[in-house]
């Protein structure tokens, strides 16, 4: 931060209306600062210029990281911080704790902040690891994996008898590893069609 | 419990999982009664979103009957059939307060980014969603809301995401009366937000996809103008000639990371995964819009990057705007439309599932079979 680089916005109390008696402080690098030392100072302040509106209500913008916090929650799995975060936010999700080599990887990818490519691919090839780990586990408890109907092979058959029956035949002439890939193949051309929101 | 478990990409399957429990004193257990699968569904489907792990059960657009609250909850009773947002927001932090309760700071811990969303990979929270028969909610007295007696739970379950998004969507617009409002994407929240852009004045909607049983619907529903881009040669050019050259007022993108139209962002965004998805409908949206004009943003994208003509919003002096909805902060007013007939959410739903099939209805959505726009799995002790 350089000693221009000033935290400029009108303060919430100048928005509010009221009458500050004592003036606003700002912040600069050298720390708080009144801002009658900046000449100009909210001079234009216009809180109808605010194309945050309606979705942001500015008068309970007070531009500090305090609030009154909710009760914490105790963690008792392990949990992934972003390193963005001053602290643990006081809930959070206890779906899947990281584990085996792909949890490495993601332990690995939260050295890095949001901001870098390594932290997000790494998690996007610990994703392509976990699948198979997933495997292995179910094989290891005894579970042989119904892929094609993890798939919905039905909807398939019912719905496009068609493109069943070319990804079968295919996949067939082609010879072993049939479902697996029968399934790379069902990717690529799901990969071409369009997720709309919603 | 049965519940939706994630095993890879385009793998989902129903297992039997532990019932969840009360870990915060403000948390409900809900017994899930309506549970969608959304479009961003499909990006997890699809091994899209980073930090998506074996053995997640996905959904947060959900309503469900209140089983049971933790020690903090005061308003919520048990008995009561609420739907939940999508969002998981205190009420409290520096962005509730603001009314930012799709960015609220206490809901995430993986990512600064995004607040807590229900089922949406560890990067959104780590939190197992609503297609399950049961689910945690957490800050139950402040999203979760009571479903009024008169309204349908088809009409609820809607009203927890695709119904504010797309509203959102208009409203971010900032339609003027008379405005022209393009729609990128006739999914279920580019329907919604050509619905919601004729409640803000606009004086034109048109909307945009490669689909036709999806623009057919729209066409109807919203109403709309509607045009398939593989009829048209240039899309920019389309519109620019239907605008007396000078382009849309107000541009949503409706699509987001998956979007398809143009190869080379195919390639790089989707197959290379090089950029975060294919920005192909923003891409026409920054360019489709007037100089001055608003570009909306409601599609769902990666965290890393993507490829987009920010030269041309300096040049145009466009304004972009985008957030995920603000669940809560709409309720009330999208209440009182669906109420008033204003906004019919439940004639979008297309497929109602139980729980067993949904492998079969993931794959059903996300290879568009059987014209399927919005499947809801109902749940058999709903
Ligand atoms: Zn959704
Ligand atoms: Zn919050």
């Amino acid at each position: 931060m350089s000693d221009t680089d000033l935290a400029i916005r009108p303060s919430s109390d100048v928005r509010a209306g009221s009458d500050a008696e004592s003036s606003p402080m700002v912040h600069t690098s050298s720390g708080p600062v009144d801002v009658s030392r900046i000449v100009g100072w909210g001079f234009d302040a216009d809180t109808e210029n605010d194309p945050t509106y309606s979705y942001r209500d500015r008068s309970k913008d007070d531009h500090s990281g305090e609030w009154k916090r909710p009760t914490l929650q105790q963690p008792d799995v392990e949990l992934l911080q972003s390193v963005e975060h001053k602290q643990l936010p006081a809930v959070f999700g206890t779906s899947s704790p990281p584990k085996w080599v792909s949890g490495m990887m993601r332990r690995a990818a939260f050295r890095w902040s949001e901001s870098h490519w390594a932290h997000w691919l790494l998690l996007m090839g610990a994703d392509r690891v976990n699948m198979v780990e997933g495997l292995v586990e179910d094989l290891a408890q005894a579970k042989i994996p119904n892929i094609p109907k993890e798939m919905g092979v039905r909807a398939e058959w019912q719905h496009n008898k068609k493109g069943l029956a070319a990804k079968i035949g295919i996949a067939a002439a082609i010879g072993g590893g049939l479902y697996l890939w029968s399934r790379s193949r069902g990717r690529d051309e799901e990969d071409l069609g369009e997720e709309e929101r919603g | 419990m049965r519940a939706m478990d994630y095993r890879g990409p385009y793998r989902v399957r129903v297992d039997e999982k532990p019932m969840p429990e009360i870990q915060h004193p403000r948390d409900a257990i809900v017994r899930v009664t309506r549970s969608c699968i959304c479009g961003s569904d499909l990006h997890l489907y699809h091994g899209m979103v980073p930090d998506t792990r074996i053995g997640q059960t996905f959904g947060h657009e959900f309503c469900g009957i209140v089983e049971e609250v933790g020690s903090e909850v005061e308003k919520l009773k048990v008995g009561d059939h609420v739907l939940v947002p999508f969002n998981i927001a205190c009420g409290q932090c520096h962005f509730c307060k603001q009314g930012l309760y799709g960015n609220c700071h206490e809901s995430n811990p993986a990512a600064t980014a995004v607040g807590g969303i229900f089922g949406y990979s560890h990067t959104a929270g780590g939190y197992d969603g609503g297609q399950a028969e049961y689910a945690r909610v957490p800050y139950a007295d402040f999203g979760p809301t009571v479903i009024p007696d008169w309204m349908d739970p088809d009409d609820a379950v809607l009203l927890t995401d695709v119904v504010p998004t797309g509203y959102q969507a208009a409203e971010m617009g900032g339609i003027q009366k008379g405005d022209t409002v393009v729609v990128f994407g006739a999914g279920p929240v580019g329907i919604m937000a050509a619905r919601s852009a004729w409640l803000f004045g606009a004086g034109r909607v048109i909307v945009i996809d490669h689909i036709d049983y999806r623009l057919e619907f729209v066409r109807e529903f919203a109403p709309a103008e509607v045009y398939n881009f593989k009829e048209l040669d240039d899309v920019v050019v389309f519109m620019k000639k239907t605008t007396d050259g000078l382009g849309a007022d107000v541009c949503i993108d409706a699509v987001g990371a998956e979007a398809s139209g143009n190869i080379l962002q195919s390639i790089i965004g989707k197959r290379m995964k090089l950029e975060a998805g294919s920005a192909i409908a923003l891409h026409w949206a920054i360019n489709s819009v007037k100089k001055g004009g608003i570009v909306s943003i409601v599609g769902v994208y990666g965290p890393t990057g993507n490829l987009v003509p920010i030269g041309n919003v300096v040049n145009k002096g466009l304004t972009l705007r985008a957030n995920q909805a603000s669940v809560k902060r709409l309720l009330p007013k999208l209440i009182e439309h669906v109420k008033e007939g204003r906004i019919e959410p439940k004639k979008i739903i297309t497929h109602k599932v139980p729980l067993d099939d949904i492998a079969d209805a993931y794959h059903l959505f996300s290879a568009k079979l059987d014209n399927c726009i919005k499947p809801v799995l109902v749940l058999a002790n709903a």
